[in-house]
């Protein structure tokens, strides 16, 4: 299921008329036609709000009344006056360094499980990615139930193996990582199967050859596996990056109901602070402002992670794909 | 194979014997392994079907209960007919938005990929290095901007801000389709050229039929999409008789939010839907994640 290699172009025959130069120009104006939905599309639905941004971020803008220019004042307020602004920060950072390599992790291993020649193997794939087509709003309703600090199932299962009972959701330290359990729950079957797709993608001939020069099940998982899978988890760690900094709407409802994010606004994520800033608030200037520190980090860190691949992604000479 | 075992002298047999014995002890574990994890994937959900069942008194116990006694079947009457979440009515929501954003994905899309795949203009190559770029904008950047533009245009309130904008194609099914279109040999279409049919007409007659798996995949992904869209309703839906499933299960939890068992029932009844899409179009669903997977390195 690799990309097609580009296919020759069309060796129509050249009708030589005096019209050469119209029938290019004809051409284009037909692809501009077909085209042109799209760059409409990237006009007003990207180019447009990216650019606005910048011009939002420095104005005062409550909607109601026409914006307001004043300079750098909301990256000040947001970096020296707003402490829910680096709260916000540290949790998003706090859930994205820990919830990343596990989803990837826990994806990888399951993925190697499923890579297996065993009869009723395709019911166990679809176990492990059923909970990726809930809803994320009815999954954390069930995680509620589920997380429940006195008679939650999680917290009889941690007592049964004599752990203490945690107080998750309603509990300052356990509630990011309550958060953490039900999207790893709910995310790992998209990224189980990318993997699954990629291993199975591995040349059985390299496998063999390693094992014939005597490497172990280790070697040839650490030496042979991963390198040639390195461009699928460097795709996965990508889209995992970029998905979690945004984690939102399982936040608000984890959250609760009241002013706070969770005790002591410990679910308080960034996209949740921006929400509440642009939507409750009317604040378009400052989210603005927000989205666009969140804009560049996130650019930064996937330029970043791109730089990086030249010494751990391992790209097969051209051909294959 | 075991009279051929038999056969063997002893040493051999006794190898063979050994292979086997660890070949099956593996698999053994494997599938322990394998139904462990399964069983605590699936659990969540089996106590989403057990908690919807169950009396209010039941939802919480020590011990937990799990064979709800009596069995609340009523529950679900009582979930999905209750003012507070008027199923149908919200059901209807999805599947309006759901249907329109993803008719006007396919239509879009496929128009678009068509002409990145089979047509010569100007600037064609730059404008999809530039789609390829557009993956990357993270919608944080888009979202605050997006909305003062639709408050504007006197959108808001409606479902214009969440439908429009599919009518204008999406960068990753612009992408997926033209992969798809030019594997299609030239031939097919030359013929068709050659005869003066228009690129509508062998877009509509010779590609589209071609490319069907393809406009599944991206059908089946936009409904999940959509069926599973918040922060959108959130921030443009005002009037709550407009909502979708996810925000009337919102709404309904912010009013009710100690009805545990009518919530469970509601989000199982949000839910199925999607499973039994699923279950119908797996392969499709598969396929595209696969495909995401790879295409995307």
């Amino acid at each position: 299921m690799s990309s097609p290699a580009l296919p020759a172009k069309p060796v129509l025959p050249e009708i030589k008329t005096g019209f050469h130069l119209s029938r290019h120009l004809r051409q284009d104006l037909k692809g501009y036609l077909f085209v042109s939905p799209w760059l409409i599309g990237i006009l007003v639905f990207l180019a447009y709000p990216t650019i606005a941004s910048f011009y939002f971020s420095m104005t005062n803008y409550t909607i109601l009344n026409p914006p307001k220019w004043v300079g750098l004042e909301n990256f000040q307020v947001m970096f020296g006056k707003d402490p829910l602004y680096w709260k916000s920060v540290w949790n998003t950072v706090y859930y994205v360094i820990i919830s990343v390599p596990l989803g990837l992790v826990i994806g990888l291993l399951l993925a190697l499980l499923l890579n297996q020649q065993l009869k009723g193997i395709g019911f166990y794939r679809t176990a492990f990615y059923l909970p990726g087509l809930m809803p994320a709003v009815a999954g954390v309703l069930l995680w509620m139930v589920l997380l429940d600090p006195r008679l939650g199932l999680v917290n009889d299962a941690l007592n049964s193996v004599g752990l203490p009972r945690l107080g998750w959701l309603q509990s300052s330290t356990w509630s990011k990582p309550g958060l953490i359990l039900m999207s790893t729950w709910a995310g790992t079957g998209t990224t189980m199967l990318i993997f699954l797709a990629a291993l199975k993608e591995i040349p059985q001939s390299l496998v063999e050859a390693a094992m014939i020069d005597g490497a172990n099940a280790w070697q040839r998982f650490w030496n042979v596996t991963i390198p040639l899978i390195s461009p699928t988890i460097f795709f996965n760690l990508i889209m995992a990056i970029i998905g979690s900094f945004q984690i939102f709407g399982s936040a608000l409802i984890a959250g609760g109901n009241t002013s706070s994010s969770g005790p002591l606004d410990s679910l308080l994520m960034y996209m949740l602070h921006l929400y509440r800033n642009a939507f409750r608030y009317f604040n378009m200037g400052y989210a603005s402002a927000m989205s666009l520190a969140m804009f560049i980090v996130l650019i930064l860190i996937t330029l970043l992670t791109i730089r990086s691949t030249r010494y751990w992604v391992y790209y097969e000479a051209a051909g294959r794909r | 194979m075991t009279i051929d075992a038999l056969q063997m002298d002893n040493a051999a047999r006794k190898n063979w014997l050994q292979k086997q014995i660890r070949k099956a002890a593996s698999r053994t574990f494997s599938y322990l392994i394998l139904t462990l994890v399964a069983v605590v994937f699936v659990i969540p959900f089996i106590w989403l079907i057990i908690t919807s069942l169950k009396q209010a008194a039941q939802v919480f116990s020590d011990p937990p209960i799990w064979i709800p006694s009596p069995i609340v079947w009523n529950n679900y009457v009582e979930a999905l007919t209750t003012p507070a979440f008027p199923f149908l009515h919200l059901l209807a929501n999805t599947i309006f938005y759901s249907v329109v954003s993803t008719i006007g994905v396919i239509i879009s899309s496929s128009i678009v990929a068509y002409s990145f795949a089979r047509m010569q203009f100007r600037g064609r190559d730059a404008l999809f290095a530039i789609t390829l770029a557009t993956m990357m904008v993270p919608g944080v950047v888009t979202l605050i901007p997006t909305y003062i533009l639709f408050r504007w245009l006197g959108w808001t309130g409606s479902y214009a801000p969440l439908i429009v904008p599919a009518f204008f194609g999406s960068a990753f099914n612009i992408f997926l389709l033209r992969q798809f279109m030019m594997t299609i040999p030239w031939d097919l279409t030359d013929a068709a050229t050659v005869d003066g049919a228009d690129d509508f007409i062998i877009l509509w007659q010779i590609v589209i039929p071609l490319v069907k798996p393809a406009l599944l995949v991206i059908a089946i992904f936009n409904i999940m999409y959509t069926w599973n869209d918040f922060m959108g309703p959130l921030i443009y839906l005002t009037d709550s008789k407009q909502y979708p499933l996810v925000m009337g299960l919102y709404a309904f939890q912010t009013r009710f939010g100690i009805k545990w068992h009518l919530l469970m029932a509601a989000s199982l009844a949000t839910t199925l839907p999607l499973i039994i899409l699923f279950f119908i179009a797996q392969r499709y669903f598969i396929e595209g994640i696969t495909l995401t997977g790879l295409k995307g390195v």
